[in-house]
């Protein structure tokens, strides 16, 4: 029996003045799955993940996650629906501390609010200390607990990588988007990368993963949909992937038919 | 409250409880008792400043006129309406949020240069109201007799007594402050000012968190504002123009950018600097100009930075000489 989709996209577009960056993409992804994105730069793979998590609006079709439509709600309001990501480029808080930076990704985990929190009214103390111990927990998980004082900002790449991914597991995700998690890793970090995809999989997150690095994608990814141009040019298990005419077509540079 | 926070201002609050009676030997004590209750006044409003900039970084260039809405409805409350001073006060507060709301729903849209003309623009706009309506602000001339505060009877109507009083509520804010930026919202406004994107990608609701911190340094400029026009009974326009807003600003940069402290240290800088200079007769805005310029040119992260890094080599040069 197949498992009901945890997100569907249907026919979602997205223009820029005269340019079309998305057109008509329609995929599902299923529940505790990882589903990566690949295409050559400029496909359009950074503007569908900016679409279902909220940073831009589309201009045409449907988000659905978790069987209620996401489409057009703002960022903050996607992630309360269990929706988070990471970027490609490193968005980090680098003048807070390592620790301070999963404290935030525990967000929506908290509530207390700027008048309780002024007043520090009972309970303040309490779910600080909650969020804090609920940071280290992500950020042992990512092997970054000895660095936990240290500001963000001085991490290296590599590390600065997995503190995002901590920072966005503390968030709780049910759908978690991986923009480029290998681009800028030594070969040694990208495996110890794949492992740890591969482990928050299987920890019940699902994952939409966009990636260059193909030995990774081939080696963990359940299904791949592959697009040029914006649109869709194939889509499912590696092994098909590989085979698949099209893609290699695309890859090697053939003509621009896609258009 | 955190236990080293409650520990300094505890320790600040014994510093200003003994600080007149330093004084009360001399002939000096009224004068600079009095100084420093433009020191608590101003660090009042700096500190909402301080939160806004510093923390959630998003510029104000229009404080001044909340300390304005602060001190005409206290005034105008007190002397037309028959109103005691807290219930004064406490509306100019909620005069300011709701002004604060209004116009930071739009500006905050706006960032960096844009966001400081939007609110230089209220602040001049609201000054000008202070000139024109003239039937309830007395116009350029002002209006004066306002009224002094009164707790249980006693009043606050000698210069060291209002002392007492405004440095309770200025403790009281920067205990206040201090909660916020060591909590949920607090980081959340931190998280902001690095990243807008990352922040409102792990759930932050980034306008509303914005807009609520504006609205709360309006409420701080408001209770500053009202502090003052008790103080001094008389109001006129001209403390609360623009110059006063660049004033707060240089507060906020000169005692330290992101600490709550340094807008407290910036606003007594701010505030005994021209007094010092005064011997200088003609050019002490000149000298005073040349101090700040000196200090944010060698130290941009203002005293609190100087401060800890001063700390710092201290304590490597204890730990080379230990070790």
């Amino acid at each position: 029996m197949p498992a009901k989709p945890l997100l569907t996209v249907r026919e979602l577009c997205k223009h820029y003045s005269g340019v079309t960056a998305v057109f008509d993409l329609s995929f599902e992804v299923k529940p505790r799955t990882i589903k990566s994105v690949i295409g050559p730069n400029g496909a359009g793979k950074t503007t569908l993940i900016n679409m279902v998590t909220g940073f831009q609006p589309p201009s045409g079709g449907e988000i659905v996650f978790n069987g209620h439509p996401i489409t057009g709600l703002r960022p903050h309001q996607v992630a309360a629906r269990g929706v988070t990501r990471t970027f490609q480029t490193v968005e980090l808080f680098s003048n807070l501390t390592v620790l301070e930076n999963v404290m935030v990704g525990c967000h929506l985990k908290s509530s207390k609010g700027l008048i309780s929190s002024a007043l520090h009214l009972p309970g303040v103390g309490k779910e600080e200390m909650e969020i804090k111990n609920r940071a280290l927990h992500f950020l042992d998980q990512v092997g970054l607990a000895g660095h936990a004082r240290h500001l963000a900002g001085s991490l290296p790449l590599g590390e600065q990588k997995l503190l995002e991914v901590a920072r966005a597991l503390a968030s709780g995700p049910k759908l978690l988007l991986l923009d480029e998690p290998a681009s800028g890793l030594n070969e040694r970090e990208t495996s110890r990368a794949a492992d740890m995809i591969a482990g928050i999989r299987a920890q019940g997150t699902t994952i939409i993963l966009v990636e260059h690095d193909m030995k990774m994608v081939m080696s963990i990814s359940d299904e791949i949909l592959v697009i040029n141009f914006g649109s869709k040019i194939a889509e499912g298990p590696p092994d098909k992937i590989k085979r698949d005419p099209r893609v290699i077509e695309a890859y090697l540079g053939g003509e621009d038919q896609y258009a | 409250m955190t236990l080293s926070n409650l520990k300094g201002v505890m320790m600040f609050a014994v510093l200003v409880a003994v600080f007149p009676l330093l004084f009360s030997l001399s002939d000096a004590t009224s004068y600079y008792t009095d100084v420093m209750v433009f020191v608590a006044i101003h660090g009042i409003i700096a500190s909402g400043l301080s939160l806004l900039l510093g923390y959630a970084g998003q510029i104000s260039l229009g404080q001044a006129a909340f300390y304005g809405v602060g001190a005409y409805t206290s005034g105008i409350f007190t002397t037309q309406l028959g109103l005691s001073p807290w219930a004064a006060m406490l509306a100019g507060m909620l005069l300011a949020a709701g002004l604060a709301y209004v116009v930071g729903l739009p500006a905050l849209r706006l960032k960096g240069h844009y966001l400081a003309m939007a609110t230089l623009g209220f602040g001049m706009i609201v000054f000008i109201v202070f000139n024109e309506y003239v039937a309830l602000t007395g116009g350029p001339s002002g209006f004066g007799e306002i009224p002094q505060f009164n707790l249980l009877g006693w009043k606050f109507d000698t210069t060291v007594s209002y002392y007492y009083f405004a440095w309770a509520v200025a403790l009281l804010v920067l205990a206040v402050s201090l909660n916020i930026v060591n909590s949920r919202p607090g980081r959340a406004l931190k998280a902001i000012h690095d990243s807008e994107t990352a922040a409102a990608a792990m759930g932050v609701n980034t306008s509303k968190a914005k807009l609520q911190i504006f609205v709360l340094s309006g409420i701080y400029g408001a209770l500053a504002g009202s502090l003052y026009a008790h103080f001094v009974s008389f109001i006129n326009p001209p403390p609360f123009d623009i110059f006063f807003s660049l004033k707060v600003l240089m507060m906020v940069v000169i005692g330290g950018i992101g600490s709550v402290w340094g807008a407290f240290l910036g606003a007594a800088l701010i505030t005994f600097l021209p007094e010092w200079l005064s011997f200088l007769e003609d050019f002490d805005v000149l000298a005073n100009g040349l101090i700040l310029l000196l200090i944010v040119i060698f130290s941009p992260d203002g005293f609190v930075g100087l401060g800890m890094r001063l700390f710092q080599r201290i304590s490597l040069w204890h730990g080379t000489a230990g070790g």
